[in-house]
């Protein structure tokens, strides 16, 4: 654990001193401040109309929640397709290619305290990114009355999407030593988890339900709309701690090769 | 001590080393000489436990090297081929960070850190970026990172590689005086690094060792070049030897 942490001090320290860190973070925070605004307009004006047509009954199902704070939410989690892997590309692929692996793997340390590292880093690099962007319905309440659970629902939905996000971009900045490899073939998982339940529309039943389980989206729209479910809570454990666990294999057998 | 027993190994199909076993005793420093490709970070690569051999055992103070990793890891001081130091990471905040990851505790650290910084000559550059040192600065901060942790072996390779002459004697000196009591393996390819600095030499070619001797007791007169070269042309002449007879058996097997 101490040893995790040593490492970790050390990439945390690393993000802020790359330029990558602060872009990933200015156009994450940019998009989500567009989204944010683009959708509190468009509620706006919607509440005109309805207030126009003296239409008491929508304007009562009308509400901040679904009109701006989960739609935002959606976008920011596509967003983070894109960006995750940016900042986790570097992790294992620069260490191998600039040859401060064998400073890592020669050390008294084991390959498992080296993978946690570098994941509590990168955890914490996103979570502090997503905490900023909570920022949006913060501001939210000095005009109106959000639903404040359902909006943290939602951002620990966003929460355990993008940690988990960072556990498979580690895994596959683990099986290379170039960072455009590593990150490209993240971005590809990563959509994968997004389109996998798309046969199940035809597909047997049995097979059907293993892809939707599969499928990313299910489990976070669930969060977004105001569920905490365990069933989700474990499918994103799951996520992270198989991803971890082929980062430590992948980290483990690249001694052996 | 270093005890090196046996090593082979295999990268696929192409064998690397084979069969290599030598020792370093405790307080020696010993020259791994032989030409490039020979397979000399191979050896230290497994030595320090970056990858494991494909058979054989290292002997690090007794503890195995693959099965006692941790333990093992922990006595060995390592350079490899290239420094391996973080671009954009400040000389002492780099040194703080190999120093407490090879377990120097809390209190000692700022000693450590000291000590490795005024050994190794890396004063002036102490606050300066590790991407933007010269080759030879970043040679001594490979050394300094070797060090901290106060290793009862050091393991270098090719620790004088690409610098220029004067570098290279300051480097030279370096090691010396840091040897000290430690146990140090280094590698080389330069025949007078080994008569300046070590006690002992290994040499090595095509993968496999074709002299262990202390420096004291090769024949009286003969320079290391000679004794090089013999090893060398013998190893060629037993290996063409070994083939001729194996052809002849074959020959033989089909008559
Ligand atoms: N990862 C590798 N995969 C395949 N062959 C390798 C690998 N590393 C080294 N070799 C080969 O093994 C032989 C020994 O290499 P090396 O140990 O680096 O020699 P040296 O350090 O003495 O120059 C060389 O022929 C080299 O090409
Ligand atoms: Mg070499």
């Amino acid at each position: 654990m101490k040893n995790s942490l040593i490492i970790a001090g050390k990439e945390l320290a690393a993000f802020f001193v790359q330029p990558v860190a602060y872009v990933v973070m200015s156009v994450f925070l940019l998009l989500g401040g567009f989204f944010f605004f683009a959708l509190l307009r468009r509620f706006d004006l919607v509440l005109q109309i309805y207030a126009a047509m003296q239409n008491p009954q929508v304007l009562e199902h009308l509400n901040l929640n679904s009109w701006v704070i989960e739609p935002m939410l959606h976008n920011l989690s596509i967003v983070l397709v894109i960006l995750v892997p940016a900042i986790t590309m570097r992790s294992f692929a620069e260490e191998k290619r600039t040859g401060t692996y064998e400073l890592l793997l020669t050390a008294p340390i084991r390959t498992g305290e080296i993978v946690a590292g570098k994941f509590i880093a990168a955890a914490l690099f996103v979570l502090i990114m997503i905490g900023l962007a909570a920022m949006f319905p913060l501001i939210l309440i000095l005009f109106g009355n959000p639903e404040i659970g359902v909006a943290f629902s939602g951002y620990l939905g966003l929460s355990f999407l993008a940690v988990g996000f960072v556990a498979v971009g580690l895994f596959t900045s683990s099986v290379t030593q170039n960072q455009i490899i590593a990150a490209i073939s993240c971005f590809g998982v990563l959509l994968m988890l997004y389109v996998i339940s798309w046969p199940a529309e035809s597909g047997g039943a049995a097979f059907a339900g293993l892809l939707r389980y599969i499928s990313l989206p299910e489990h976070f729209s669930r969060m977004v709309s105001g569920i905490i479910d365990t069933k989700d809570i474990v499918y994103f454990l799951s996520l992270i701690f198989v991803a971890l666990f082929l980062t430590q294999r992948s980290v483990e057998s690249a001694r052996w090769r | 001590m270093i005890e090196v027993r046996n090593l082979t190994k295999l990268y696929g199909e192409f064998v690397a080393i084979r069969d290599v076993s030598f020792t370093a005793e405790n307080g020696s420093i010993l020259g791994f000489l032989g030409p490039n490709g020979a397979g000399k970070t191979t050896t230290m690569r497994i030595i320090t436990g970056f990858m494991p051999a494909t058979s054989g055992t290292v002997l690090i103070d007794g503890l195995d090297i693959f099965t006692q990793s941790l333990e093992a890891r922990r006595k060995i001081g390592y350079l490899p081929e290239n420094p391996p130091l973080y671009a954009d990471m400040r000389v002492d905040a780099y040194l703080r960070f190999v120093a407490r990851l090879r377990g120097v505790p809390r209190s000692k650290l700022a000693d450590a850190l000291d000590h490795a910084i005024t050994v190794c000559g890396l004063e002036n550059v102490s606050h300066r970026i590790c991407g933007q040192l010269s080759k030879g600065y970043r040679q001594r901060v490979g050394l300094a990172q070797a060090l901290i942790h106060d290793p009862p072996v050091l393991v270098m390779d090719e620790p004088t590689i690409g610098l220029d002459p004067r570098q290279i004697h300051e480097i030279r000196g370096l090691i010396k005086t840091l040897s000290g009591s430690r146990t140090v393996v280094l590698s080389t390819h330069i025949l007078p690094e080994v008569s300046q600095i070590c006690d002992k030499v290994v040499i090595i070619a095509d993968g496999h060792v074709v002299l262990e001797e202390k420096l004291a007791a090769l024949p009286e007169g003969s320079s290391l070049e000679d004794v090089f070269l013999k090893a060398i042309t013998k190893e060629r002449h037993d290996l063409e030897q070994a083939r001729e007879e194996t052809l002849e058996e074959v020959d033989a097997g089909r008559g």
